[in-house]
């Protein structure tokens, strides 16, 4: 078991130098004049050798590699064209609510989605299961800011029962927080939920094909107990992963939720800097979110091993 | 042996029967996904055809207008007609959708094959492919886009990238199936060379899954467009995409949502199609995982 998570942790290193590599290489490997297309239409030839003398771009490209890479392991992620402040002090300046949307989405889409799941199984083949089947379908479907511009037009303009845009910190005031944060929560998590009470509802109908099943059935166990604890137990294993793969999903979805929702986040910030051309913070941004990626999937291959016996590596 | 039997072993294909109202429901919405498709896919073709005006046509006189007869969806804070620019916004979508779709297939089969036959490169090729998945596919194409400049094709160049390490995975996985099979094993042992056992045993079988996982492609890139678009990182502004539309029409949002809300429709009702004619075709052409889902 140590042996293997060991061997998890450390399979992880190859991954992360594919993607600092492929991050490193994007800038380097552009088309045209990086240091150009980043300072601007207008920029004047001064401005844009500053750019190339702050980017590195002057230097030949494997000791431009191995300096970038001895600061990024001492966790300094550049500097920011615009503002020039450090781009770690600008992340940590906005990584609260991209965590707090990030963290209720999650809790809401498993709270919703796995009893779905179970109840489509349990009733496989009714109308209840066609119903969220058709649910999963179209909630996979409809983007998550086309679906949030509804909810703002439905819920925050017509029926004013939430507020339209903008963040409140829990650490100041929870009912605020939760004011603020519920529609977009709903509206990121239609994808997830989608998704997680497919893969529930699939595993769930497997399972119950099983011998054991049966057996606790033949003893007389009530049915409730039979889903629940026979039947969601043995499928915890898939649940997860879909969890853990969406991960990479949810983030581009925050991106765009906090665009929609005004939330001043970790996703603003890539649109502010997409438009200011502010690469560093691009840059800086995709390696944090890629780490996040990674090391959640890690946790979650280790959680198997807790989760199901038997597994053994 | 029977006759379905027959048929199954020479087409790979279980014949399915429509037996509960589940399978005919399914049915009922693949139907509305072709529909719904096809209106789109007419719609893109023969925009100039429908009614449509000048999709960049400005008329600062017939600002914010509600739907009338001239203006069937009203119009933008410019004057332009919404009608004609959520129908031209069709060929945007669908055109990224499709280019974006072939490429990331046609890359993703030759890299999976070669990974899944050639030891040597299976090991780099899948590290680099890991590497890839673990960068979100939005702030990667994000990041290509604003570094080279928006055009069509930097968009379609930067949404394929991300879309290709799963093609990879599913066409290696394939191949590390084929492989093992009897008849591969007898062609070798009779000589043929691998280039031709790549193309006549190996590729027939990754094609089924491969128009599947295609149609998932087209919907996540139609997606990922208009994402980018409505981000400012995508399909250059002055170009009526549905993404574009939604973006320009959010200062305006509280006067007039529609603005935002018919592309946002259009969109979502597209990429549902898609979806939907990915699901309808997975249990036509891969029981296997169709059983599974």
């Amino acid at each position: 078991m140590l042996i293997f998570i060991l061997k998890r942790i450390l399979s992880t290193i190859p991954v992360m130098a594919v993607v600092a590599l492929v991050v490193f290489l994007l800038l380097r490997l552009s088309p045209g004049d990086p240091a150009a297309v980043i300072a601007g239409d207008y920029a004047t030839a001064e401005q844009i050798a500053k750019i190339r003398i702050q980017l590195g771009l002057d230097q030949p490209i494997y000791a431009q590699f191995v300096s970038w890479i001895l600061r990024l392991l001492h966790g300094d992620l550049g500097v920011s064209i615009f503002s020039n402040l450090p781009v770690s002090t600008l992340i940590a300046q906005r990584v609260e609510p991209t965590t707090m949307l990030a963290l209720t989405t999650i809790v809401f889409s498993i709270v919703v989605a796995v009893p779905l799941g179970v109840l489509a199984a349990a009733k496989a083949g009714t109308w209840i299961d066609r119903a969220v089947m058709v649910f999963a379908v179209v909630g996979f479907s409809v983007p998550v800011f086309v679906l949030g511009y509804f909810f703002i037009y439905g819920f925050a303009i017509g029926l004013r029962w939430f507020p339209v845009q903008g963040y409140r910190s829990p650490f100041d005031s929870p009912a605020d927080f939760l004011a603020h944060i519920a529609l977009p929560t709903v509206a990121l998590s239609a994808i997830f939920i989608a998704l997680i009470a497919r893969i529930t509802r699939a595993s769930v109908l497997e399972i119950l094909e099983e011998d054991y099943i049966r057996t606790a059935r033949a003893k007389g166990q009530v049915e409730r107990k039979v889903l629940l604890v026979h039947a969601l137990g043995n499928a915890a294993v898939p649940i997860v992963t879909v969890i853990g793969l969406g991960i990479a999903a949810l983030i581009g979805g925050v991106v765009v939720t906090e665009s929609v929702f005004n939330i001043p986040g970790l996703g603003r910030l890539v649109v502010d800097a997409i438009l200011k051309r502010d690469y560093p913070i691009i840059q800086g941004l995709i390696l944090l979110f890629s780490l996040v990626y990674i090391v959640l999937n890690l946790v979650i291959d280790i959680a198997y091993t807790l989760l199901d016996p038997r597994i053994r590596y | 042996m029977t006759e379905a039997a027959e048929s199954e072993r020479e087409t790979g294909i279980v014949a399915t029967r429509p037996r509960s109202a589940r399978r005919l429901a399914a049915h009922t919405l693949v139907m509305l996904g072709i529909a719904i498709m096809a209106v789109m896919v007419l719609a893109a073709l023969f925009a100039p055809l429908l009614w449509t005006g000048d999709p960049l046509g400005l008329n600062p006189l017939q600002r914010l207008r509600p739907p009338s007869a001239a203006n069937w969806l009203g119009t933008d804070q410019f004057g332009r007609d919404l009608w004609t620019r959520t129908v031209y916004g069709a060929r945007v979508s669908l055109t990224v959708g499709v280019a974006v779709a072939a490429l990331s297939i046609s890359i993703g089969l030759v890299t999976g094959l070669v990974a899944g036959y050639i030891r040597v490169l299976d090991a780099v090729v899948m590290r680099v492919m890991d590497g890839v998945m673990a960068i979100p596919g939005v702030l990667l194409a994000i990041a290509m886009v604003s570094l080279s400049g928006a055009s069509r094709l930097t968009v379609i160049v930067a949404i394929t990238v991300p879309e290709i390490p799963r093609v990879v995975r599913l066409v290696r996985a394939v191949v590390l199936t084929v492989r093992e099979e009897p008849y591969v094993e007898a062609a070798i042992g009779a000589g043929t060379r691998l280039p031709l056992i790549l193309i006549r045993h190996v590729l027939p079988n990754c094609i089924p899954p491969l128009i599947v996982q295609a149609t998932y492609v087209c919907a996540s890139a139609m997606l990922t467009e208009a994402i980018l678009s409505f981000l400012g990182a995508g399909t250059p502004p002055e170009i009526p995409s549905w993404g574009n539309m939604m973006a320009e029409g959010r200062a305006f949002f509280p006067i007039a949502p529609r603005i935002v809300l018919f592309p946002g429709v259009a969109l979502a009702l597209t990429i549902l199609a898609v979806n939907v004619l990915g699901d309808g075709l997975r249990d036509r052409l891969d029981p296997k995982i169709a059983k599974r889902m």
